[in-house]
């Protein structure tokens, strides 16, 4: 860290004051040493293979923290000093106060609750009409005080009056924030439901689709919700950290696909595994983060957070591998190297699955197809098939499908959909269905021509990214998408998708 | 429900595409299967290479840069696995014709369908002029109506409608839906940019919307070409004559694909589109269909 360093923070002239405050703190926690890791740790983290996406020096909280908000309603909060719920507006105004209480490595809360089931309870006799106008003003105020599109709301796989509301208010009002996930499931969601959540992918790429009974089979009864960039975790718990790693890298140093399957992918996940512990360590036995009311009053439970054991580059390492043995076969056009892909995310599931760590979800970690950051380059976002050489959506969800039994923490992915689907909505529907039936596990889709674009879990305006440069933007995530638009090949997706997930350390270029 | 043992399976068609999504050919995803051959010929036409069946001349064989191409026993062979799909035969072939085609039995096209079922709300058959194969048309829509795991899949037929009234008869009990490009008003038009005259085209959008299988109607507008504008009032007369529930589909004149004369036309742009549309729309007193990308 240098002077300068802050100092051009601190003149930036893109930056709110909020958004310095938070670039000047991370500049801090990072003038401490790094956490006591092995010279191996640090080799691998240098040489590129291992990253802990710049969450900090010292992890002084979560990285995604999933609150029990249902609990927190009908008991209030001693700390807080609230009564518990007793109708809509208390529920609403309960929410909106803890939200601002919910750390994330982004400062802002990335779930904000399974909301039909959350509100439910309250909704008493009031008409759809006065539904609707609390929905929509709660929805104004959410994009307008916690601007960042990693902020995530859930809703399904039940129909129901919140549900169809949020969904009403979402697609009418099309903002970046919050985020949103729709539950599916085959048994319970009518394909009215479902076709009302696809009508909105195409009118606003929002909301993400999860395949409810794939992700319940993953956690116990308590459950889980889907946050930030697609990533399913333990309800009244989240993640302690993620480290993520990228296999491209990895490919390098496999003398051929045996060498990286049986020895180089187990030696470094073992190294992975020690900075994981690492990392986690300090945040459960040094923080005192678990000391305090979200724990004390049962909002979270320390027991539920887990670590993400993140991987990307894919495409590149199928690439190089089978280059190595002479073949031109390329990830995601053909079943060779789409066989070896499968082979290398079950080796990494069996391995993730039986490795103990010390501070996990029933003791392990979860396994996560990371969606890229913005300073990422040359280098696929977990197991997609490089921007610009996707084939048809149908293609791809078949040609990606097998791996999504796999990745428990979900895989952030996302299909491009050309903007003729407008006029055709029930395409949409006919795909997300399709792909939901086939297992998959998660179906995000971006419509190319929509102003709101989402860039692996988050939504940035495009006419945003290309005003940023000029006068900078309300929404933290823009940044992103500016950074991310210059070094990745986010405007080259086919037509156009990017590809992030985490918050970037400041950048002034 | 149609008995198994009276569809022939072995039946072919010779296919120059496939596309397992689409968004643009019926309702919902279709599975969109090419036919090869087209007995119009279009100044505007966007797949030139699908009207002519290959005549084995070998123009194309050695222009391919990974020798995908060959001549086996004086025909020109195409090996799928070698071809990177730079199109260079495309380009070089003299009969617009296209080495690159596929032959299909029934059997093979429903293992197909079959793997794609979850994706899709129905297949359409386009080309080419997807009725010069009618019987494998036939053929294939009987074996998806009576497999169990596909008889959900609505089936379409995307025309230039010069199919007789007989042939349309032997066509209707099998199909969904048919949509019909109406490329001009006047038959001395039609006949100028098609090659054929339009008299076969209206009798079977009639003979279609009679039968309640008539599901889109196409006018694509050439700006200044076609007479579609001049002829407003006859052509909105007429689609007011046609059930409501008919699809009314404007398509803009582009560049892409087209070879010779068209190419010198000039595009269809928005807002010429809407001029047309407005025209249009203002005497059917109802919504049309309008392109959503304009280049």
């Amino acid at each position: 860290m240098t002077q300068a360093r802050l100092y051009s923070i601190i003149t930036d002239s893109r930056l709110s004051a909020k958004q310095k405050s938070h670039y000047l703190a991370l500049e801090a926690e990072a003038s401490l040493p790094y956490l006591d890791i092995d010279g191996k740790a640090q080799q691998a983290i240098d040489a590129g293979i291992l990253c802990d996406m710049f969450e900090g020096h010292a992890p002084f909280k979560p990285r995604y923290v999933l609150p029990d908000y249902t609990k927190f309603l009908s008991q209030g909060s001693e700390y807080l000093e609230l009564d518990p719920a007793t109708n809509f507006d208390e529920a609403l105004n309960l929410l909106t106060i803890l939200y601002h209480h919910v750390p994330s490595v982004t400062s802002i809360p990335v779930y904000l609750g399974q909301l039909d089931t959350v509100l439910m309870p309250y909704v008493g006799d009031l008409s759809e009409q006065q539904i609707y106008q609390k929905i929509k003003l709660f929805w104004i105020m959410l994009d307008r005080t916690l601007p960042d599109a990693f902020m995530h709301v859930n809703i399904g796989p039940t129909d129901n009056i919140i549900c169809r509301t949020i969904l009403q208010v979402d697609a009418e009002l099309k903002q970046i924030a919050p985020n949103l996930t729709f539950m599916y499931d085959e048994k319970v969601t009518p394909d009215d439901l479902l076709r009302q959540a696809t009508d909105n992918i195409c009118v606003c790429s929002k909301p993400h689709i999860a395949n409810y009974p794939v992700h319940a089979a993953a956690f116990d009864h308590s459950g889980f919700g889907i946050v930030s960039c697609y990533n399913s975790l333990p309800l009244a718990g989240g993640s302690n950290t993620l480290v993520r790693m990228n296999l491209k890298e990895l490919a390098k140093k496999a003398q051929n696909q045996t060498d990286f399957i049986e020895s180089v992918l187990p030696k470094y996940c073992a190294i992975m595994f020690d900075l994981i512990d690492t990392r986690s360590s300090f945040l459960h036995e040094k923080s005192n983060f678990f000391e305090g009311f979200l724990t004390t009053e049962g909002l979270i439970d320390e027991s539920r957070f887990a670590p993400m054991f993140g991987i990307y580059g894919m495409s590149e390492a199928v690439n190089l591998l089978m280059e190595e043995k002479g073949s031109k076969s390329q990830y995601g056009h053909d079943d060779v190297s789409n066989k070896l892909s499968y082979a290398i995310s079950k080796k990494l599931a069996d391995i993730v699955a039986t490795t103990k760590v010390k501070y996990g979800y029933q003791g392990k970690a979860l396994l996560h197809a990371q969606g890229g950051i913005s300073l990422d380059k040359n280098v696929t976002p977990g197991v997609r098939i490089p921007y610009g050489t996707e084939p048809d959506p149908v293609t791809y969800v078949q040609a990606t499908l097998p791996h999504h039994q796999y990745y428990t923490s979900g895989i952030s992915d996302i299909l491009t959909i050309d903007e003729t689907v407008k006029t055709n909505p029930l395409a949409m529907f006919n795909l997300a269905k399709g792909a939901l039936l086939s297992g998959y596990r998660e179906f995000t889709a971006n419509v190319a021509s929509n102003d709101l674009v989402r860039v692996t879990g988050y939504m940035v305006k495009l006419s945003d990214i290309t005003k940023f440069d000029e006068q900078g933007s309300r929404t933290n995530t823009t940044f992103l998408g500016a950074e991310a638009a210059k070094n990745t090949d986010i405007l080259k997706r086919q037509p156009r998708v990017a590809a992030l997930e985490t918050m970037p350390s400041y950048t002034d270029e | 429900m149609i008995m198994l043992e009276s569809i022939n399976l072995d039946k072919t068609g010779i296919v120059s595409n496939i596309l397992t999504f689409s968004c643009v050919d019926g309702p919902g995803n279709r599975l969109v299967i090419f036919l090869q051959g087209c007995n119009f010929d279009c100044i505007t036409c966007h797949n030139p290479h699908t009207i002519n069946h290959c005549d084995d001349c070998g123009d194309c064989v050695a222009t391919c840069p990974t020798d995908a191409l060959t001549i086996v026993h004086d025909k020109v062979q195409w090996d799928e696995s070698l071809c990177i799909g730079c199109d260079k035969c495309i380009d070089i072939c003299p009969s617009k014709s296209n080495p690159k085609t596929t032959t299909y039995s029934v059997t093979q096209l429903l293992e197909l369908i079959n793997k794609h079922r979850y994706f899709i709300n129905g297949i359409t058959i386009s080309g080419g002029e997807a009725t010069l194969q009618l019987g494998f048309i036939i053929e294939l829509f009987k074996a998806v109506k009576s497999s169990e795991q596909l008889t959900h899949l609505s089936c379409f037929v995307d025309s230039n409608g010069s199919l007789s009234q007989l042939g349309w008869s032997k066509l209707l009990p099998f199909i969904d839906g048919a949509m019909i490009d109406l490329k001009a008003w006047q038959d001395a038009t039609h006949l100028w940019l098609t090659g054929r005259e339009s008299h076969r085209v209206i009798q079977s959008i009639n003979q279609l919307a009679l039968h309640r299988k008539l599901h889109e109607v196409r006018l694509l507008y050439i700006p200044d070409k076609t007479d579609l504008l001049c002829e407003v009032e006859a052509v909105a007369k007429y689609l007011n004559s046609l059930p409501k529930e008919v699809y009314i589909r404007l398509n803009a004149f582009q560049h892409h694909g087209v070879i010779g004369e068209g190419l010198a036309w000039d595009k269809c742009s928005e807002v010429q589109m809407q001029q047309f549309s407005s025209q249009l729309t203002k005497r059917l007193g109802r919504d049309v269909l309008l392109p959503s990308i304009y280049t």
